[in-house]
């Protein structure tokens, strides 16, 4: 696996930029997202196919529903799998093989932040107590790493589920014929969706590019959902070695607060309509 | 050759047929016919044929300019990547002044970002040389990567749109064959201008009036391309 | 004298139409190549990362860089979610896929290297290899990587007693009756129509299988106009 290797230079501009301006070299301020496109129905296949990019990152996500029987510990809920690869196509970091810890970790964070909120209905996907239930599999592929697979990641698995189509299920031969109009049993009041902040040099930034997050110290992915009108925190991971200081803290906290005003009716939009 | 649309071909298209053509790179004779052996621009000079690539990696030659960065130190060198599929090696006996094992580093360290010329090009990969005057470390400015076929527009003819550019913006840029570029210039805002104008070169590298394009999106800006005669060291080459 | 079950086709395509086919290219930015290419509803992603150096070092060759395939089919392109991770069907596609993109490309320029294709299929609807093939012949092409000739890829068919190039999904699962379905993947290259890969899932006559290896010249110079057109129409960004 190669290493992205950055020039001091590099370094030293993007940070010094940063910390005199609140700017980055792509003229986007610290804490500017870059432009978000959605694309549906990438594939009919499946309960749904949804394409998120941001900036040039990119992922393409898919739910699937099946048939199975419910764990015995809870024999009237269904049962939610995420799984996101780091496609080696997407970047010259991604190695071919079994998941590394950065697709597994990304795939657990996503997960959390789902479950936790409580979006899923589990006992809406109950069909017949203790013997059938329907499986929800939320499955994401990296197409381009231009930094930020979280946010696009995360982004595109909420819109893959909100988007969902609820298969038919054919009692008699116990199968599934195609798909409703419906959308699967989601409680959408608590919709969270997830934000991660880097801090690169003294800044804190969000949606970072290719560079930026080769240099930032940590990251901090927030899951914010709705409550009653006021950001409520459903998930959160810090990832890499540096330490959040408790000023850090207060600017991501803002920060957050800030960009979850600022952006959530639009992300509800993509995810609901 | 300049056209309003060259004509791009594609492997195994014919590109002209013809006993008294001679396929040179990018080309292969297929009995009368000259054949594209890449995807790229089709280029006639003279009866000679060739395909100049407009996309994919850069493949360094001999004589190139490279920027990269120093990633590794052996006994008797340092490894640069550049972006090629294998990295380059410099010398010790081909710097500018006499380094010994234990100023390696001190000379050139882990991270450091150069110029330098391709000296040689082997199977086992490239051997560099800073020993001429132009190349050397450099530091301060910032790095951007273009695809290495934009370059010879991004320098321009004779280093007209690198001039253009520092008119513009005051900042000097280096083009390395590689598609890295050096900006650098009296303060971050001029530097990211200068990428700002390099990426419309980028984004419209083939249409006709390039320059006068640039000019507009100059002023479009906000900026002024003074005509002050300036003289800008030419360390790139030029192509095409 | 057994009726022919499949006399008309149940879409409006003729029986040696390909259907209606998309292609772009450049539409991953971070890859030295990539395209995409439809064939009615199967999508296709290849992308081209190389030549780069090959690690272990063992696996290097001195003399020439290697070609490496992987294909694969998203958990979503296909109604009964397919588990994420390589599996006995999608090895032996990149295998054939590696052979018949071997056969046009050169890369004795770049030793100790690999040239890594990657496929992969956000929504299958039958000829999922096929189209996977037809996107990275452009793939390598926008890659720079050199090659003496194009690839174009067709599934040809054979329903009951029928002849059909590009069988869909629908059309795969027809007829069990009869001579149930044939499906036969030929890859052809772009000058000299040569065969570049083959295979063969069903029964057939010899008479038929050499009208088979027809249609399927015809198809394929239909997929390569859409190829070249593709290369061809790129636009700048995606250089």
């Amino acid at each position: 696996m190669s290493k992205y290797i950055m020039p001091n230079l590099q370094k030293k501009k993007i940070e010094s930029y940063l910390n005199e301006k609140g700017k980055r070299l792509d003229g986007r301020n610290h804490d500017e997202y870059r432009e978000i496109v959605v694309e549906e129905k990438i594939s009919e296949n499946s309960a749904s196919g949804i394409r998120v990019k941001i900036g040039n990152t990119e992922v393409l996500a898919g739910v699937h529903l099946g048939l199975a029987a419910p764990y015995p510990d809870s024999p009237n809920e269904g049962t939610f799998m995420t799984n996101a690869e780091l496609h080696p196509m997407a970047s010259q970091q991604f190695d071919i093989g079994r998941p590394g810890i950065n697709a597994i970790e990304l795939s657990r964070v996503i997960d959390r932040g789902i479950r936790e909120s409580g979006f899923i209905d589990f006992k809406g996907l109950c069909i017949k107590e203790g013997e059938k239930i329907w499986q929800v599999f939320v499955d994401i592929i990296a197409i381009n790493d231009d930094g930020n697979l979280f946010d696009a990641a995360g982004l595109a698995a909420i819109i893959a589920l909100g988007k969902a189509r609820m298969p038919i299920y054919n009692e008699k031969e116990d199968k599934i014929d195609g798909f409703s109009e419906d959308g699967i049993p989601l409680d959408k009041d608590v919709l969270s969706f997830s934000m991660t902040f880097h801090k690169v040099g003294d800044v804190i930034v969000a949606d970072v590019d290719k560079e930026e997050e080769a240099i930032s110290k940590f990251r901090l992915t927030i899951a914010v959902g709705d409550n009653n009108g006021e950001p409520r925190i459903t998930a959160m991971q810090k990832g890499k070695a540096g330490t959040i200081s408790s000023e850090d803290m207060e600017k991501i906290l803002k920060l957050a607060e800030d960009k979850w005003k600022e952006m959530f009716i639009k992300i509800k939009g993509y995810v609901f309509e | 050759m300049v056209n309003e649309k060259r004509q791009i071909v594609v492997p195994g298209e014919t590109i002209v047929s013809g006993n008294e053509f001679l396929p040179g790179d990018g080309a292969y004779r297929d009995g009368v016919e000259i054949v594209a052996n890449r995807y790229g621009i089709a280029n006639i000079i003279e009866k000679h044929v060739r395909v100049v690539p407009i996309s994919g990696a850069y493949y360094p030659r001999r004589g190139n300019t490279i920027i990269g960065t120093i990633v590794d130190i052996t006994f008797n060198g340092w490894l640069i990547d550049f972006g090629g599929a294998q990295n380059a090696f410099l010398p010790v006996s081909e710097v500018p002044r006499y380094v010994n094992k234990n100023e390696m580093r001190e000379f050139l360290d882990f991270g450091e970002s150069v110029i330098v010329k391709v000296w040689d090009v082997k199977s086992r990969g490239v051997d560099a040389s800073m020993k001429m005057r132009g190349f050397g470390k450099i530091d301060g400015g910032m790095i951007i990567s273009v695809s290495p076929n934009k370059v010879p527009r991004i320098i321009g003819k004779e280093g007209s749109m690198v001039k253009l550019i520092k008119s513009a913006t005051g900042c000097d840029v280096t083009v390395g064959q590689n598609g890295k570029i050096w900006i650098y210039g009296k303060n971050t805002d001029d530097e990211v201008n200068s990428k700002k104008i390099i990426e419309f070169i980028s984004k419209n590298v083939t249409i006709a009036g390039l320059t006068e394009k640039v000019e507009t999106f100059i002023k479009e800006m906000g900026l002024s391309a003074s005509k002050v005669e300036v003289v800008v060291e030419e360390v790139t080459e030029d192509k095409e | 004298m057994v009726e022919n079950l499949y006399t008309k086709r149940y879409s409006d395509r003729k029986m040696t139409e390909v259907r209606t086919m998309k292609a772009k290219v450049g539409v991953v930015p971070s890859a030295d190549g990539s395209a995409i290419f439809e064939t009615g509803r199967t999508k296709a992603i290849a992308v081209v990362r190389g030549p780069r150096t090959l690690h272990p070092q063992h696996m290097q060759n001195a003399e020439t860089g290697v070609l490496r395939v992987n294909y694969g089919m998203m958990p979503f392109s296909v109604e009964d979610r397919i588990r994420p991770g390589p599996n006995r069907r999608s090895e032996e596609i990149s295998k054939v896929t590696e052979w018949a993109l071997s056969s046009v490309i050169d890369l004795s320029g770049f030793p100790n290297t690999v040239v890594d294709v990657f496929i992969q299929i956000p929504q299958a609807d039958a000829g999922t290899r096929v189209a996977g093939i037809n996107a990275a012949a452009m793939a390598l092409a926008h890659a720079g990587i050199p090659m003496r000739e194009m690839v174009s890829a067709i599934g040809v068919g054979k329903i009951d007693k029928t002849l059909v190039v590009d069988l869909d999904k629908y059309e795969d699962s027809l007829f069990h009756d009869g001579e149930g379905s044939t499906d036969i993947p030929v890859v052809l290259t772009s000058r000299g129509k040569e065969i570049a890969l083959l295979q063969l899932d069903g029964k057939i006559s010899i008479p038929e299988f050499k009208e088979v290896v027809e249609m399927s010249k015809k198809a394929c110079g239909d997929i390569l106009k859409v190829q070249m057109d593709a290369l061809k129409n790129i636009s700048e960004e995606s250089k």
